[in-house]
């Protein structure tokens, strides 16, 4: 084969191969907002997380603005320890407060950050305060019964025994 | 009669280690050699010619099909729990973690890979390895090195190219055939698929697996038995012994790479 | 000074995997000299090449090429030295995915950084020794046999070596082609002020143009002489060979029991 011809082919190989890693980075993946650079992580305290794993989304204003970058529980205080990784184009007054919700109603667990009014912004290694853990379905369910058995009080609390009841 | 089956077990795996043995030093013999090959990079491009813009059209046409059928399967089964509009997802890691290295990389040993064997065999077989030698050239320098370098360069980009592909055809199924809405099929699939710790990691998976197919094919063309028979074993043997060691190896980096 | 013999070999055998190949040989080669060895396929005749171009190493004995010990030189020696050495392989071994000119170019642009220009003159100046400077674009698998051969000579001559070996150079060649490739080694080896070596069993081609000749069998030395004296030996081996007689010292049945055994007729004298 002619050597130009070659060096031709071969150089429309190489920029399609580059060209498709490219777009898998920009197009298919997040890279461009968060390539691992530009960034500073901030931690929160829960007492349950729920379902919340390493590289859930953190929204704000239903914004992605980060990721969950680590959990781990602590041993003195009995709580969840999750480890955020916000992009530093987002700066959060110190009184922000996160919250764990729930996309639709089976969907993956989000972390939410609600703005507070605070003049300073959170920096690198802050913790976040005020912290409102995963709502649990199981909860949810035995406290809606138990706030129904109280309502109808003295007749038979037997009734929050039996789910048959509807929540 | 036991006794002569326990022995030729016994030989078998010394035979196997012994191999293994043989082959890493040949592998040491072309990381040390390499400089030659790298000062005229002519003789790289035209083994990236020869691996991965010969390979081109079957990593498209199967690429494209294998993200078509997984756009089907996928759509029917994510329908059941009514959120079809995660199809972007689950075709997008599919082939980003698995299968775009994977298939990729099994379709790369049976194309380029039993071609290198092929040839060098040839090579070996009309004696022109030795010739080379006679004519003080190193053929490890000059004939294996720039063939084992075009493998590696070529094996992540074809990859990537299949795993592009893979996923313009989950797209074309997906939204275009099946009604899925357009924007959450991508928005979906950028929000779930990850930077680092997918699109990266899928890269070093199929750079470990040019490494090995490229090896191995190199290693059974150079070793085989100088007859036409010989070469038409040692094309089996790359194809098969390469394919095990994909799907080995994918198990592994798998298992270390996505624990989390 | 160097000797007068470009090759020496000394006492060397060689064995491959408990085979013993070559037998305690001694043989030189003097320099502008055309020697044959000669001898019946598989008796060690391509290994001595071998040795001589330092691709095996003997396990007892030396080879020495113009003063060097081959066995002993480390690989960048060994490399040094094979740049004086040229080596037409039996089936020519050319590059199959070079075309002819780039065949016999290849060696100038591996070891000379000469401009393109006067790559381009030399090859064809060795194409036109060769008689195919008509040829330079063809691909090795256009080119017939005897062609092929011709083209891996010039490209063996490519770097004006001072040893020439020539591995069954008549081997699968119509007589023509023979003839033409016997004339080739003569002539090359007298102009180029070459010392040439042929490896072969083509005992009448052979005879017509070396100066001594070597005979090996079973790993040793022969017999040895010049045409004239081979022609007229009465040695039974050589004669056997000359004349190419059926059975003689080198048996035509590979040893075996008695026919009538092996056919399972043991009682036939008792009869």
């Amino acid at each position: 084969m002619e050597r130009t011809l070659l060096d031709f082919w071969v150089g429309l190989f190489v920029a399609a191969g580059l060209a498709a890693l490219f777009a898998l980075a920009l197009k298919v993946s997040n890279a461009d907002s968060f390539g691992g650079g530009a960034g500073y992580t901030v931690t929160a305290s829960f007492d349950n997380i729920g379902g919340l794993k390493v590289r859930a989304p953190v929204k704000s204003a239903g914004v992605l603005v980060g990721r969950v970058s680590d959990i781990r529980f602590d041993n003195k205080t009995y709580n969840a320890v999750v480890t955020l990784r916000l992009d530093s184009k987002y700066q959060f007054p110190r009184d922000t407060s996160a919250a764990i919700m729930t996309s639709g109603l089976l969907g993956e667990q989000y972390l939410a950050l609600e703005p507070g009014a605070d003049e300073r912004n959170l920096k690198q290694g802050d913790a976040i305060r005020i912290t409102q853990s995963a709502v649990v379905l199981e909860n949810l369910i035995s406290q809606f019964l138990y706030n129904k058995a109280s309502d109808a009080s003295s007749s038979s609390p037997e009734d929050a025994q039996h789910p048959g009841a509807k929540p | 009669m036991k006794a002569n089956v326990i022995s030729r077990l016994g030989r078998t795996t010394l035979d196997s280690i012994g191999r293994l043995g043989v082959a890493s030093r040949f592998l040491m013999m072309i990381l040390t050699r390499s400089a030659t090959s790298w000062r005229r990079f002519g003789l790289i491009v035209r083994e990236i010619y020869s691996s991965g813009v010969l390979s081109l059209v079957i990593i498209l046409v199967s690429g494209l099909f294998v993200g078509m059928v997984l756009g089907l399967q996928g759509y029917q089964t994510l329908e059941t729990y009514g959120s079809a509009e995660s199809l972007g997802v689950l075709v997008a890691l599919s082939l980003v973690r698995e299968l775009g290295p994977v298939v990729a990389a099994l379709l790369f040993a049976s194309r380029a890979g039993s071609a290198i064997t092929a040839e060098v065999g040839l090579m070996k077989t009309t004696e022109q390895l030795q010739a080379m030698e006679m004519m003080a050239v190193d053929p490890i320098a000059r004939i294996i090195a720039p063939r084992f370098w075009g493998g590696v360069i070529s094996m992540p980009l074809l990859a990537a190219i299949f795993s592009i592909t893979g996923i313009y055809g989950g797209y074309m199924i997906g939204v275009r055939l099946l009604g899925i809405d357009d924007g959450a099929f991508w928005s979906q699939m950028q929000s779930a698929v990850d930077f680092r710790e997918d699109i990266v990691n899928g890269v070093i998976k199929s750079g470990v697996f040019g490494f090995a197919v490229t090896t191995i094919a190199l290693f059974e063309g150079y070793d085989a038995v100088p007859t036409a028979e010989g070469i038409s074993r040692a094309t089996t043997r790359t194809v098969v012994t390469s394919s095990l060691a994909i799907l080995a190896l994918d198990f592994i980096l798998t298992a270390f790479m996505f624990r989390g | 000074m160097p000797s007068d013999n470009l090759v020496e070999i000394r006492h060397v055998s060689f064995s491959y995997r408990n085979r013993s190949v070559l037998r305690d040989i001694s043989l030189v080669i003097p320099r502008g000299k055309t020697i044959a060895i000669m001898g019946g396929s598989g008796c060690g005749k391509t290994t001595l090449l071998k040795l001589i171009g330092g691709q095996i190493r003997p396990s007892v004995g030396d080879v020495v090429v113009n003063g060097e010990t081959v066995n002993r030189l480390d690989n960048a020696s060994l490399y040094r030295l094979r740049r004086s050495m040229g080596m037409l392989f039996q089936f020519g071994a050319l590059f199959t995915d070079l075309n002819v000119f780039e065949n016999v170019a290849f060696q100038m642009r591996e070891h000379t950084n000469l401009p393109e220009e006067m790559i381009r003159d030399l090859v064809l100046m060795k194409l036109d020794a060769v008689g195919l400077r008509g040829a330079r674009s063809l691909m090795p698998y256009e080119l017939s046999g005897g062609m092929a051969r011709r083209a891996a000579l010039a490209r063996a001559i490519a770097l004006d070596p001072m040893l020439m070996m020539y591995d069954e150079p008549f081997t699968g060649l119509d007589p023509i082609s023979m003839g033409v490739i016997g004339k080739l080694i003569r002539r090359l080896n007298d102009a180029l002020g070459l010392t040439s070596i042929l490896v072969t069993h083509d005992i009448e081609e052979s005879l017509k143009m070396v100066d001594y000749v070597y005979f090996i069998s079973d790993g040793r030395i022969e017999a040895e002489g010049t045409p004239d004296e081979i022609r007229a030996s009465t040695q039974p081996f050589v004669h056997q060979f000359v004349h190419g007689e059926e059975d003689g010292p080198v048996p035509f049945h590979y040893p075996a029991p008695a026919y009538a055994v092996d056919l399972g007729l043991p009682d036939r004298e008792s009869r």
